[in-house]
């Protein structure tokens, strides 16, 4: 039973991270790969350190399956924010399809400063799909 | 390959395939960026994916030990997006 739900885990998270590695591939813009891959493997990294503490069954490698969980979930919505916000105004172009800009017509443009109109330095290059 | 989890050790043979994949599919992301930060976000899911890789790994191999290399994986992954963060910022606002 144990072995059961411990393969079972394994499995689900490997497929979460399947799925966030094919919306890193196929997402057509950076801030959308980004919302692919944090949130998908952020659940799919947890599902398997679930299996690890699960597997073990000992209260010490519990405890680091749970700090290694806590720290992740942490951390990647962090990192992810900083890049992202990075990004935009390093210039990174967004999707053709994109609606809502809300930081466009900010009156506070951030302490980045406004967005950078035309990247120059290779830092963004236009996205090819 | 391995002889815990019993009769699902196929499961383990199967999950290291589907990670194996994704790897693959995340370094194409890495490889072909168009944009610094693209490559960022794609180093960034490639060590998560390689965490997933050490667990199921510590897990057909019996090693708990391996989840401390994972959690030392996260936090020097985590340091260097904050430092292309900066430098990608730092970059961009000394232009203008």
């Amino acid at each position: 039973m144990n072995d059961l739900v411990v393969a079972a885990l394994l499995a689900t998270g490997a497929a979460w991270m399947l799925i966030a590695s094919i919306g890193i591939l196929r997402m057509p813009d950076v801030y959308m790969r980004m919302q692919a891959s944090t949130k998908a493997s952020s659940l799919a990294a947890g599902l398997m350190l679930g299996a690890v503490a699960l597997h073990f069954g000992q209260a010490g490698v519990t405890a680091r399956a749970l700090a290694a969980i806590g720290f992740l979930y942490l951390t990647v919505p962090v990192a992810a924010h900083l890049i992202a916000r990075a990004a935009y105004h390093a210039g990174v172009p967004l999707w053709e399809g994109t609606h809502v800009d809300e930081l466009a017509n900010a009156a506070d443009p951030g302490p980045h400063g406004p967005r950078d109109p035309d990247p120059a330095d290779g830092l963004a290059a236009a996205p090819k799909d | 390959m391995s002889h815990t989890l019993g009769e699902y050790a196929i499961v383990l043979d199967v999950t290291f395939a589907i990670l194996g994949v994704a790897l693959v599919l995340t370094f194409v992301r890495l490889l072909q960026g168009p944009s610094l930060p693209d490559r960022v976000v794609a180093f960034d899911l490639s060590t998560i994916i390689v965490l997933g890789i050490l667990a199921v790994h510590s897990v057909a191999s019996d090693t708990p030990v391996l989840l401390d290399v994972g959690i030392v994986l996260a936090l020097i992954t985590f340091l260097a997006t904050i430092g292309f963060a900066q430098s990608l910022a730092r970059r961009a606002g000394g232009k203008t």
